[in-house]
């Protein structure tokens, strides 16, 4: 059973228009996820792309029920989290655990590291004693390399380098031995010469354990790193869903082709093909009735503009894209 | 003799805390036409340096020495009035952030113009004219001149503060970080059309970036910076290919790559050294699997050689250090053992 499902999960906001809007109760909606829906099963690791207002950070807030959805399901482990309150939500808590974007933020400047780590232990009543507390957070401090993890006790988070302040979150949220970790964009703001470390760290630390992971970056060559499923998200939807190797090795969907073909290469020696769309940025607030891609979409049909496709299997992978609808249509 | 020409040059900040020596004599030279990167992390001083260059430099932050010239003329012993009549209509610079550098409160159009009556003499409907023929250059529809900031993407944006360093034909634009803050689709349309500019402007580029993948879309020479200095140089292609610096060479390994597939990155362990303090020898030792008795000891100048410049005392011997260079960072992570010599016993 998958750990984690999602189905048609919506988020919509409604948008201020000014006096004038609100007077009139023409009321604008952004539709920042639009019927989202997979499944993690246990142990996987999930890659969540796409360009900077896709819906993949709102999809993850959602998920760890920081933000309530507009519509749709998030079930964990079989059970609906929508209703879930007081000793069960902070059950669920404990289980789903969040990595955030920026080190420097995610940590109260004011609290030492120990206090910073002794906080998820209080909240969740772990540990019998004061020195079996302060033994988990030695060992956690030190299964990410920070060692000896005593040094590291009585610093205040200035004191360290966003590397380590970024392995501090890390060992913070492994700490109340979670089953599920949400990383948004965990190394992005970190300097090339120590990411790797970073995801390394995630990386072993995840398998080790056997921890599902969804990672969301906009950075296909980290989730085509971290990651053995991959979606790509455009406009809050879904386009193409599948394993990493099919996804990125050969994208089917023309939105997943244009975005492989957009990552500039180290190599020079490597001519980066043109990619030929539009780099006109959607809004979330007009989707058209058809495919959200259709208006940058180098392929586009007539039907695109009528019909919203729906993800169906092709070759391995799920795609929402109407130049797969013969080949459904042909083997079914 | 190139069109910028440094030796030498030195930053240093005043703090509270004493002095950080920003950039630590960087020589680089770069001939007319040709565009060179220069990468290197988050506090190694390029950013710095591209403020000297345009003489923005902060308060508390000035050149302790060394050379600058541009075109012929030593820029160092020029008076203000003297700069200015560079700044812009010679050397132009697209900030970093550039999308915040746009003023909300004015029409785009009206920005452009006035900088090129300010700075360029020009009459404000000549500079209006520019305006337009500057933007279809950069692939903006010239009505666009009428919006605001906000009502531009940004992509938009991007290309907007782009068209304004090009308004006065300058002959070297400093760009930093030009394409971090987009999206991928759009860094890549935007990539190609600094690409085609340069092409038909024949301007000079120095771009300034961490993103190594962006030098090679876009440069002709590369520059590494690590802690201040410039520890190697040449030729895209070259350093790619055949790295001398042990830094450059950790870096491959360090990051992701799509088209490549990697089973394990290789980090590069430890952080760079303190600027307050700097090392007395090579800043990068203490990081490198490779360091001897002598890189403790004494700073490597930049030396050339076939047309590459690498500061390193081990340069020579870079083609057999290159085929154990992933194994030897692994160890330095594995071991956490200090490098073979420890700063503290050298003396």
């Amino acid at each position: 059973m998958a750990l984690l499902e999602v189905a048609r999960l919506e988020k919509h906001y409604p948008l201020h228009a000014g006096l004038g809007g609100s007077l009139f109760g023409s009321r604008k909606l952004v539709h920042a996820v639009n019927g989202v829906s997979f499944a993690v099963e246990e142990g996987q690791s999930l890659g969540l792309a796409g360009e900077s207002g896709c819906g993949k950070t709102t999809t993850a807030k959602l998920i760890l029920k920081l933000l309530h959805p507009t519509g749709g399901m998030i079930r964990f482990a079989g059970r609906d989290i929508a209703g879930l309150q007081g000793p069960d939500l902070l059950a669920y808590r404990r289980q789903a655990q969040f990595v955030f974007q920026n080190p420097y933020e995610a940590l109260n400047p004011r609290f030492t590291i120990f206090r910073a780590m002794l906080e998820p232990l209080i909240i969740h009543r772990l540990g019998d004693s004061v020195t079996a507390r302060i033994e988990l957070i030695a060992e956690a401090l030190q299964q990410v390399h920070l060692d000896p993890p005593e040094a590291f006790f009585m610093k205040y988070p200035h004191h360290l380098s966003g590397g380590q302040l970024q392995r501090v979150v890390i060992a913070r949220a492994l700490l109340v031995q979670p089953k599920l970790l949400v990383a948004d964009e965990p190394v992005s703001m970190l300097d090339v010469s120590v990411r790797a470390g970073v995801l390394n760290l995630m990386r072993d630390l995840t398998r080790g354990r056997g921890l599902t992971t969804l990672y969301i970056s906009h950075d296909l060559a980290l989730i085509s790193y971290m990651c053995t499923t991959t979606a790509v998200m455009y406009l809050g939807t879904i386009c193409e869903i599948g394993p990493t190797a099919e996804v990125i090795g050969r994208p089917k969907h023309p939105y997943t082709q244009a975005l492989v073909a957009a990552v500039p290469d180290p190599d020079p020696a490597h001519k980066v093909a043109a990619v030929e769309i539009s780099d006109s940025v959607p809004t979330p607030l007009h989707i058209p009735p058809g495919c959200p891609f259709a208006d940058r979409c180098p392929k586009v049909m007539e039907v695109c503009r009528r019909v919203r496709p729906v993800l169906q299997q092709v070759e391995g992978v799920q795609v929402a894209c109407h130049l797969y609808g013969e080949v459904t249509s042909a083997n079914a | 003799m190139g069109l910028l020409d440094l030796d030498g040059l030195a930053v240093e900040y005043q703090t509270l805390h004493g002095a950080v020596r920003a950039v630590r004599g960087v020589s680089l030279s770069l001939p007319a036409g040709r565009a060179l990167g220069l990468v290197g992390e988050s506090g190694c001083g390029k950013t710095t340096l591209a403020r000297a260059l345009i003489g923005v430099l902060p308060r508390n932050a000035r050149i302790t020495g060394g050379s600058y010239r541009f075109d012929g003329v030593e820029m160092l012993a020029l008076g203000r009035d003297g700069f200015n009549d560079y700044r812009w209509r010679r050397i132009a610079m697209v900030p970093q952030a550039a999308m915040d550098s746009l003023d909300p409160v004015q029409r785009v159009g009206d920005q452009m113009a006035e900088t090129m009556v300010l700075r360029g003499g020009m009459t404000r409907s000549a500079a209006l004219s520019r305006a337009e023929e500057i933007f279809r250059l950069v692939g903006l529809e010239p009505g666009r001149l009428r919006l605001y900031p906000h009502e531009l993407s940004g992509g938009m944006k991007q290309r907007a503060v782009i068209a304004l360093a090009l308004a006065l034909r300058p002959q070297l634009v400093i760009a930093d970080e030009p394409v971090t803050a987009l999206d991928v689709i759009v860094q890549h349309q935007v990539l190609r059309m600094l690409r085609d500019l340069r092409a038909t402007l024949g301007v000079s580029l120095l771009l300034i970036t961490h993103d190594i993948s962006v030098v090679a879309h876009l440069c002709d020479d590369v520059a590494v910076m690590y802690a201040g200095r410039i520890v190697e140089w040449g030729p895209v292609g070259e350093v790619f290919a055949r790295p001398r610096h042990p830094y450059t060479m950790g870096l491959r390994n360090a990051f992701p790559s799509l088209r490549e597939h990697q089973e394990h990155l290789v980090p590069i362990e430890g952080y760079p050294p303190d600027l307050h303090n700097p090392p007395q020898g090579c800043a990068f030792a203490p990081r490198c699997p490779f360091a001897i008795q002598r890189c403790w000891d004494d700073d490597p100048a930049l030396t050339v050689a076939d047309g590459m410049a690498a500061a390193c005392h081990r340069a020579s011997e870079a083609a057999a250090l290159r085929v154990e260079v992933a194994q030897a960072f692994e160890r330095m992570v594995k071991d956490e053992a200090p490098a073979p010599a420890a700063p503290l016993e050298v003396e």
